[in-house]
């Protein structure tokens, strides 16, 4: 092979790599668009205020009611409340893992974080369908298993394999001389823990939490099967409700082709997508911005 | 006024009391601060025990929850699962016989979506490890890539219907589902090809750079031969992944019933996850096809942690052997 023609192989495989390397954004981009196309037409119907703040989805009554404000709110409870378990959990797990097990319990432990990632969303909506929600109904008195409390508690052990794992990663690559020098200054292990390990890597943590939060506001098939489905602004920790995906799901199969019901199920994507993705940016600008340096950024 | 010599031995040995005196006081001072310090630092034992105790109890309740959602599968599972049920169509309105078609559909929507995510994920991690330098265009690259891992399935879902389903016309088909599902598994592709190829050391490059190699045969002799099993193990990850999922496949491949396994990629299909959720809450009689409900979990979650045993396992070996 001669070097003329080495270089532009080199030159062709450079251009090939970054266009394909490009799919992710295209993809993306194609996704917004999509939405948009099939999710705007309901704005002819609508407006945007009476759609985001509308009390009262009737879809399929004559003449229907678009409204999503019950759906965003109840999307929002399960996600805060799902938070409100599992970053406690997760985090004190990541720090179990990175701080105190030992290296052979770490060795059993983080596979079976890892596993509890990889169950199927709909194999958790399941258990909580057939086994949880029962059991809620006979032990406090209920009317319905499947409320807020039951779905948020299924999401709680979605997002905390996502919290743990990626705090835990943060908590490991504190430098070590940081916990030393600690130590040496008298400081016991939780003091250091907490004034020195945890400082160190919040950063981490906080993206950590921000993308499991995210994770939960977009789970489908758990809210879908444990939520209750009831369109309306819950009152109390233990109403059924019916969070935006779960709206999308349910109905999408029943909504007329290119119907309004079936642009407001888009506009209802529409929505979500836009929550998730303001999550991820934040998660990604928090992960940039105060990104853990080595020692000199203590 | 004469001092006397006894005056002056009084003085000193007054002297001397007070100061031994004093000795004493610091002596004793001395030793309370001690036994404070002791104490103190006692409480700050006893609470970093009771901290620690917290930590252990929630990596117990993690752990704890995984184990509690296997044991009731296998146990409500277990009596379901026989010859018949994982070899036969679904019969009576599918409250009797078994799951063949779902298992065949959700193996080929898995292997449809590793298809066409392989390629294209593990060509964008060359170009991110390998080719790119750091500056604003990587970082956009990058931020699409974490955002599109973001994306909620029942979007995917959305835009599985109107592209692949409406726009390009393929119907319902399992083509339509594996490209949703390819979709959305590109990121986990892409992510753990990064990873393993980044645990291959930089003296690999350098030595076949400095024998005159050039950089695109560098990566596809030397750099992508000794990441492959990294890469492998991320393929069954993401087949994992997508196996396992329900919402992007509502809308583009799935449907309730059909009793024919598929001839061709543009037929409908049954898949595992979907089969689930529709016995579980739409089937002809919910309570009488439970046991059939935990028969298909049981399989689905058999299917899925299984492979994410085997790329575990695999993982480990081969960061004990690189180390």
């Amino acid at each position: 092979m001669t070097g003329a023609n080495r270089g532009s192989t080199e030159k062709i495989m450079r251009r090939f790599f970054f266009g394909v390397a490009t799919a992710s954004i295209a993809l993306l981009t194609m996704i917004m668009v999509f939405l948009f196309t099939e999710g705007m037409p309901i704005f002819e119907q609508v407006s945007v205020g009476d759609f985001i703040f509308g009390k009262y989805w009737y879809p399929t009554s004559d003449p229907p009611d678009f409204g999503i404000f019950a759906l965003i709110v109840a999307s929002l409870a399960v996600t805060g409340v799902s938070a409100a378990m599992a970053i406690p959990l997760g985090v004190m797990t990541a720090i179990y893992l990175a701080e105190l097990a030992s290296r052979r319990v770490a060795g059993i432990l983080k596979p079976a974080v890892e596993l509890l990632a990889a169950l199927p969303s709909v194999v958790i909506g399941f258990f909580g369908m057939v086994l949880v929600a029962p059991f809620l109904q006979r032990v406090f008195d209920m009317p319905t298993g499947l409320n807020l409390f039951n779905a948020s508690l299924m999401l709680a052990f979605m997002s905390i394999p996502t919290i743990c794992s990626i705090s835990e990663d943060a908590i490991y690559s504190v430098p070590n001389a940081l916990r030393e020098g600690s130590l040496a200054l008298g400081a016991t292990q939780w003091e250091t823990i907490i004034r020195v390990v945890l400082p160190a890597s919040i950063s981490g943590i906080a993206t950590a939490v921000i993308l499991g939060m995210s994770r939960a506001i977009g789970e489908t098939m758990v809210v879908l099967m444990v939520a209750g489905g009831a369109a309306m602004v819950p009152g109390s920790l233990f109403d059924p409700v019916r969070p935006m995906p779960a709206s999308i799901a349910a109905e999408m199969a029943e909504a007329p082709f290119r119907g309004d019901h079936y642009y407001a199920l888009f506009a209802t994507g529409i929505v979500l997508f836009l929550f998730t993705l303001f999550f991820n940016i934040v998660a990604d600008f928090i992960a940039h911005r105060y990104r853990q340096v080595g020692e000199a950024s203590l | 006024m004469d001092i006397t010599e006894d005056q002056i031995r009084q003085g000193e040995a007054e002297a001397e009391e007070q100061s031994r005196h004093k000795a004493t006081f610091r002596a004793e001072e001395r030793s309370r601060i001690q036994e404070a310090a002791i104490r103190a630092r006692g409480r700050r034992k006893m609470n970093q025990r009771l901290v620690f105790f917290l930590f252990r109890a929630a990596a117990a309740i993690t752990v704890t929850a995984l184990f509690i959602i296997i044991f009731f599968m296998v146990k409500n599972g277990i009596s379901a699962i026989s010859w018949e049920f994982l070899t036969q169509v679904p019969r009576d309105s599918m409250t009797k016989g078994g799951i063949l078609p779902c298992i065949v559909g959700t193996a080929l929507l898995g292997l449809g979506a590793i298809a066409v995510a392989m390629p294209i994920g593990v060509a964008s991690a060359i170009y991110l490890n390998e080719y790119a330098r750091a500056g604003k265009v990587l970082r956009l690259i990058r931020l699409g890539i974490n955002n599109l891992a973001g994306v909620p399935s029942v979007v995917f879902g959305l835009f599985g219907l109107a592209f692949f389903v409406t726009y390009l016309k393929m119907g319902v088909s399992i083509l339509a589902g594996a490209l949703t599902l390819g979709a959305m598994s590109l990121p986990v592709i892409i992510g753990a090809t990064e990873e393993a190829l980044k645990s291959v050391p930089n003296t690999y490059r350098e030595a076949s750079l400095g024998l005159g190699a050039t950089k695109w045969q560098t990566t596809w002799r030397v750099v992508l031969p000794a990441a492959l099993p990294g890469i492998l193990t991320g393929a069954i990850l993401g087949l994992s992944r997508a196996a396992g999922e329900t919402a992007p496949i509502m809308f583009t491949a799935a449907v309730f019933y059909t009793p024919d396994l598929p001839s061709s990629i543009f037929d409908e299909i049954m898949a595992l996850p979907y089969h689930i959720y529709v016995l579980a809450t739409a089937g002809t009689d919910i309570e009488l096809t439970r046991p059939l409900q935990y028969g298909t979990a049981l399989v689905l979650i058999g299917m899925v942690l299984g492979m994410n045993m085997v790329a575990i396992i695999w993982r480990h070996r081969l960061r004990r052997r690189l180390s």
